[in-house]
């Protein structure tokens, strides 16, 4: 597939007007169809480890020290200025609840090889925590992550227009956003928008398994019940919760991306589909 | 303007037997989750946003006596996480973690170890957090309980959005110059009015009433 990459790249430079194809330009955007007759989760992620595909963990941040996680690639703090300007600051306290620890610990036993950075937007005080959870997922959007996990989500209108934005924004710059879908009857963002992955969770015991539903808006069902997991304090918990069957499916996508770095989220999640436990990857 | 403070009074009587009364029903509230999940200890935590706190409103079983009114930052820990995400998460084994022990144990002497919280939703604020407290070791959580916590969470919201209007209805009759006040001060005045005014005044109360829209 790494053809089709050279030529999404150079059909990318070629400056074609936005709005149109001209017909003496339809060659240069010519790609080569090189898909398998059959996509199936071995040529999906067979052997994948997550090797080459940075995934950032926006939540409380993440304790590195645990033998569970890891070294990390870089691991910040948000915060908003005077000037409502985005401030990162290197994060020295870690991680202020377990959650995040938790997320990057998945991730971790899922795609072992993966970069994975924290990016912290809670912790301190719940005032204001909305306006740098906007922050957090603007300066992970700029710093071109292949996969962010947000394993939140925020129930403020007025700030759905510009996560919608934001979503948008990742999609076009072909970082996937994986997000968790809410399993209480309450209208919140971004899970909803069709340009994030939005993940429910499963009772399964396998962390691969994860389900396509024709039943959107939630899209995929990943592991999320009884989930063993890092905790701050050197400890292991079990846990449960859509928060936890997120990190498993921004995984999955780090192992797809690794073998097939070429794919758009749009292919990607077509590759998802083709390749759910209930669609084509049960066999 | 003399007969003002007993309509006031009037009032805030109404106000007043309603807090009692969705206090009644939160403890209700928590009361039937810890029954239903054969807990130990259940709680309604609510955010105070001008201290940045959260507050158990509510609480049933272990902690009964001692934690109703304690506070503790809104910001940290796992309740914390539940409010500013606005997602339900369920722990276990969580006993010997000291800095989850910051959440609730500090307060009390009891170390739980096992915790389902929902954040209480109301239209687009999250006002507090509902907790269960260690579950039977035993069994393995499903997801049937998750979504049972989850409407749980959403009677709790509905509760403590009357319970905060409530309050906030008390605070305002409290004020002088206060919205209420304003109506109070209207009420007032056509109840002064003779028959033969009362009458062309209750008209033009109508007419104000279908101009801002709720006739």
């Amino acid at each position: 597939m790494s053809d089709v990459a050279a030529h999404a790249s150079d059909a990318s430079q070629s400056a074609l007007p936005a709005w149109s194809l001209p017909k003496d330009a339809v060659d240069r955007i010519a790609l080569p169809a090189e898909w398998p007759e059959r996509v199936t989760r071995e040529w999906a992620l067979g052997g994948a480890t997550g090797k080459g595909i940075r995934v950032c963990i926006l939540d409380s941040g993440v304790d590195a020290t645990h033998p569970l996680v890891g070294e990390l690639e870089s691991a910040v703090v948000i915060s908003v200025g005077e000037d409502d300007e985005i401030l990162a600051s290197e994060d020295e306290e870690g991680d202020l609840s377990g959650h995040g620890t938790a997320c990057a610990g998945i991730v971790r036993a899922v795609a072992p090889e993966a970069d994975i950075s924290s990016v912290r937007v809670l912790g301190a005080n719940f005032t204001g925590s909305g306006a740098v959870l906007l922050a957090g997922l603007r300066y992970a959007v700029e710093q071109g992550f292949d996969v962010i996990n947000m394993s939140l989500s925020t129930t403020k209108k007025p700030f759905a227009s510009t996560l919608h934005e934001l979503a948008d924004s990742a999609y076009f710059k072909r970082t996937v956003l994986v997000a968790s879908a809410h399993n209480m009857p309450v209208e919140s963002y971004p899970w909803r928008f069709s340009s994030v992955i939005s993940v429910g969770s499963h009772e399964e015991s396998d962390p691969l398994a994860f389900f396509y539903n024709p039943n959107p808006p939630v899209e995929f069902f990943g592991r999320g019940v009884n989930v063993e997991v890092p905790w701050i304090g050197g400890r292991t918990l079990t846990v449960s919760g859509n928060s936890f069957a997120t990190p498993h499916l921004s995984a999955i996508c780090a192992l797809i991306l690794s073998k097939h770095p070429e794919l758009t989220p749009f292919q990607l999640k077509s590759v998802l589909y083709l390749t759910a436990t209930n669609v084509g990857g049960g066999t | 303007m003399t007969d003002q403070p007993d309509l006031r009074a009037a009032v805030a009587a109404g106000v007043v037997g309603s807090e009692d009364s969705y206090r009644a029903l939160l403890a209700a509230i928590v009361e039937v989750a810890r029954s239903i999940f054969g807990a130990k200890a259940s709680s309604i935590l609510l955010l105070d946003e001008e201290t940045d706190e959260l507050v158990f409103e509510a609480v049933v079983g272990e902690g009964e006596e001692t934690l109703l009114g304690t506070r503790f930052p809104a910001g940290k820990g796992i309740s914390g996480w539940v409010l500013a995400t606005r997602t339900p998460l369920v722990i276990e084994d969580v006993s010997n973690d000291p800095r989850f022990a910051r959440d609730v144990a500090e307060d009390t002497g009891y170390v739980p170890s096992g915790l389902m919280a929902a954040p209480l939703l109301h239209d687009e604020s999250a006002l507090g957090v509902l907790s269960v407290l260690d579950r039977p070791e035993q069994s393995l959580f499903s997801l049937q309980e998750m979504e049972l916590l989850g409407l749980f969470a959403n009677q709790a919201a509905i509760a403590v959005d009357l319970l905060l209007k409530a309050r906030t209805a008390e605070r305002l009759l409290g004020a002088e110059g206060g919205d209420l006040e304003v109506v109070a001060r209207l009420a007032s005045a056509v109840d002064a009015l003779e028959d033969s005014q009362r009458e062309a005044g209750i008209r033009l109360l109508r007419e104000l009433a279908a101009m801002l829209g709720s006739a």
